[in-house]
C-alpha cells in the first residue's frame, strides 16, 4: 500500500514543526542575513548610483527589493546541498527507509520543503521589514502579482529541495557525495543569482545561469515579488519553473530506481 | 638533518619538545590529506571554483560601471586578491575552529581538557586544510596581476606595505575565527550568528569600503576591522582618496588594528572557555 497525498502534507507539516523548536538558531540566521543584507546594498546602490541611478532595469528601489527579498529566502532555499536524506544513503540507514510504504524521494522533498516554509517566518518576514523600513523598497502594485509571487516563491522552494535531492541520490553510485555538494554549493549561490541579480551578468554568462534549475530558485521568485517582472513575462518565469520542477522530479524519480538497485550497504 | 653540534640548551630542548605533539598531529593531517588522492583532487578543483567564483562576484559588477566606490576593477584586483589571500590562508590554519559547536554538541570538547596542553593552541593545531592552497592561489593571482595592471613600482616601501598588509590581514582573520570560536561556548545551536562577522567580514574585505554607511563603517572598519586586510592598504599604496575623514595612509595602521582584533579574540575565547561547564560527556 502506498501513501496518499496527506501522508505527504502531514510530512511537510513535521517538517515546519520541527524547526521551530530552534528560535536561537532561527534569530542567528536573521542576524547573518541581514548583516549580509546591509553589504550588499552598499555595494549594489554604489553600482546603480555610479550608473546614473538605473542599471539593466534595476533602480534603487528594485534593488533594495532584489537585496531584501533575496536575503529573506535565503534560509528557505537550501542553496548550501546538504541534506538528511545524503547522510542516510551513505550510512545505509536509507535501506530502511525503503522499507516504509512511502516513496523515498517524495517523503524527503516533503519534509525539506515544510523545514524551509517555516524558516520564512523567522527569517523570511523580518528581513523583509528590515529592509522595508531601513531602506525601502519597491513592490508589485496589483493582487495578481502578490498571487504569481507567492505561487513562484513555493515552486523556488520546492525546486530547490527536488535539485538537492538529486544531489543526495548520486550517493547510491558514490557513496560519498561531499565533493559533489561542495560544488552545488559554490555553483548555486552564484548562478541564482544571490549576490548579483543574473540580469547584470553579462550575457554568456547569462545564458548559462538560464540553463540551470538555479534561477528558478532565487532569481525570478524574487523579481516576481519585487514587481520587476510582471504580466505575461512574469508567466513565463512561472513556466519555467514548472518545467525545472518536473524534470528535477523525473531525474529524482529515475535516480532513486536505479540507485535502490545499486545500493549497496557498507560494513554491518 | 644539520643540527647545530654541542648540547641544546635547555631553553631549546623545552620549546622543541613542547612543540613536538603540535608537530605529530599536524604531520599526520598533512599524510591523511595526501593519502586519499581522488578526493584530495576533488578538494582542491572545488577550492579553486570557490575563488573564481568569488572573484566573478566582485568583476562582474564592473562589466556594467567603470568604477564602484573609487576603485575601478584594476584596483578592485588588489582589493581581492590582499583580501582573499589572508582569508584563504588564515581559514587554512583556523577555520576548523568552525567545527567547535560540533565538539561541544557531541561531547568531544572533554579530550581536548584531559591533555596538559592549552586548549585553542590543540583546537587550532587539530587540522590544517591545504585545499584551501587553491582558494589562496586565486587571491595571489589576481593580486600579481593587479600590481602588474596598476603598475606599482615595487620600491622597499611598497613591498613593505603589502607584506604589513597581508601579515596583518591574516592575522584579523583569524582573530576573528577564535572571537566566533568564543561566542560559540554560548550560542552553539546559534553558532550561524557568528557567519554575520566571519564570512560577512570576507565579503565586506572585498568591498570598497569607501561604499559603506558610517553603521558598516563601524562595524567592519572598527569593530571587526577587515577594511585593513585589502582596502585600506590599497589605498595607501595607490594614493586614491579613501572614505571621508579617513587620511590616506590609514593602510599602514592594519598592525594596530590586528593587535586590536587578537584582543577582542583572547577576551571572547577567555569568556566562553570559563563559561563552558561540560555535558558528562
Amino acid at each position: 500500500m502506498r501513501a496518499g497525498a496527506r501522508t505527504y502534507l502531514l510530512l511537510v507539516a513535521a517538517g515546519f514543526r520541527q524547526q521551530s523548536r530552534y528560535r536561537l538558531a532561527a534569530l542567528a540566521g536573521l542576524v547573518a542575513n541581514a548583516t549580509f543584507g546591509f553589504l550588499k546594498v552598499a555595494v549594489l546602490f554604489a553600482t546603480v548610483r555610479a550608473a546614473g541611478g538605473e542599471i539593466d532595469g534595476y533602480d534603487l528601489g528594485t534593488m533594495s527589493a532584489y537585496v531584501w527579498l533575496s536575503q529573506g529566502m535565503l534560509g528557505s532555499v537550501n542553496l548550501f546541498g546538504r541534506t538528511e536524506i545524503a547522510e542516510r544513503i551513505r550510512s545505509g540507514d536509507v535501506v530502511v527507509d525503503f522499507l516504509r510504504p512511502l516513496d523515498v524521494q517524495a517523503a524527503s522533498v516533503a519534509t525539506e520543503v515544510g523545514r524551509n516554509l517555516f524558516a520564512l517566518l523567522p527569517r523570511g518576514v523580518p528581513s523583509v521589514l528590515i529592509g522595508a523600513l531601513a531602506v525601502g523598497m519597491s513592490l508589485p502594485t496589483s493582487v495578481p502579482g502578490y498571487l504569481l509571487g507567492a505561487v513562484s516563491l513555493l515552486l523556488g522552494i520546492t525546486i530547490s529541495c527536488t535539485t538537492v535531492y538529486l544531489v543526495a541520490a548520486t550517493g547510491f553510485w558514490l557513496v560519498e557525495t561531499r565533493g559533489v555538494q561542495i560544488f552545488y554549493m559554490v555553483v548555486s549561490g552564484f548562478l541564482a543569482g544571490l549576490f548579483v541579480p543574473i540580469g547584470l551578468f553579462p550575457t554568456p554568462l547569462l545564458v548559462l545561469a538560464s540553463a540551470t534549475p538555479f534561477p528558478s530558485m532565487l532569481m525570478y521568485p524574487v523579481d516576481l515579488l519585487s514587481g520587476r517582472v510582471d504580466g505575461l513575462a512574469a508567466l513565463g518565469l512561472v513556466a519555467a519553473q514548472v518545467g525545472w520542477l518536473v524534470a528535477t522530479v523525473a531525474l529524482g524519480h529515475v535516480m532513486t530506481r536505479r540507485g535502490r538497485r545499486r545500493l549497496e550497504v557498507q560494513g554491518g | 638533518m644539520a643540527e647545530p653540534t654541542g648540547e641544546p640548551t635547555t631553553t631549546d630542548l623545552g620549546l622543541r619538545e613542547r612543540l613536538a605533539p603540535y608537530r605529530a598531529v599536524l604531520a599526520s593531517r598533512v599524510r591523511s590529506q595526501r593519502s586519499y588522492r581522488t578526493s584530495f583532487a576533488m578538494d582542491l578543483g572545488s577550492s579553486l571554483l570557490i575563488g573564481l567564483v568569488e572573484l566573478a562576484e566582485v568583476a562582474v559588477l564592473f562589466t556594467a560601471v567603470d568604477a564602484i566606490g573609487g576603485l575601478d576593477l584594476a584596483a578592485m584586483l588588489l582589493v581581492f586578491g590582499l583580501a582573499d589571500l589572508a582569508f584563504s590562508l588564515a581559514d587554512m590554519c583556523f577555520g576548523h575552529c568552525d567545527d567547535l559547536p560540533t565538539h561541544i554538541r557531541a561531547g568531544t570538547l572533554e579530550v581536548f581538557y584531559l591533555r596538559p596542553q592549552p586548549l585553542l593552541a590543540q583546537l587550532v593545531t587539530s587540522d590544517v586544510q591545504l585545499r584551501r592552497l587553491a582558494r589562496a592561489a586565486v587571491a595571489l593571482v589576481a593580486l600579481g596581476a593587479g600590481l602588474v595592471v596598476n603598475d606599482v613600482a615595487l620600491t622597499p616601501t611598497t613591498v613593505a606595505l603589502l607584506v604589513v598588509a597581508l601579515v596583518s590581514g591574516v592575522a584579523i582573520t583569524a582573530a576573528l575565527f577564535v572571537t566566533a570560536a568564543g561566542l560559540q561556548f554560548f550560542l552553539v545551536n546559534g553558532a550561524e550568528m557568528t557567519n554575520a562577522f566571519v564570512y560577512g567580514g570576507r565579503y565586506a574585505s572585498t568591498q570598497p569600503a569607501s561604499v559603506w554607511g558610517r553603521p558598516l563603517l563601524v562595524v567592519f572598519g572598527l569593530v571587526f576591522p577587515v577594511a585593513f586586510a585589502g582596502y585600506l592598504p590599497v589605498v595607501t599604496l595607490l594614493d586614491v582618496p579613501g572614505p571621508a575623514g579617513v587620511p590616506v595612509w590609514a593602510g599602514w595602521l592594519a598592525p594596530v588594528a590586528a593587535v586590536w582584533a587578537w584582543l577582542v579574540a583572547m577576551l571572547a575565547w577567555r569568556t566562553g572557555v570559563r563559561h563552558y561547564t561540560g555535558a558528562g560527556g
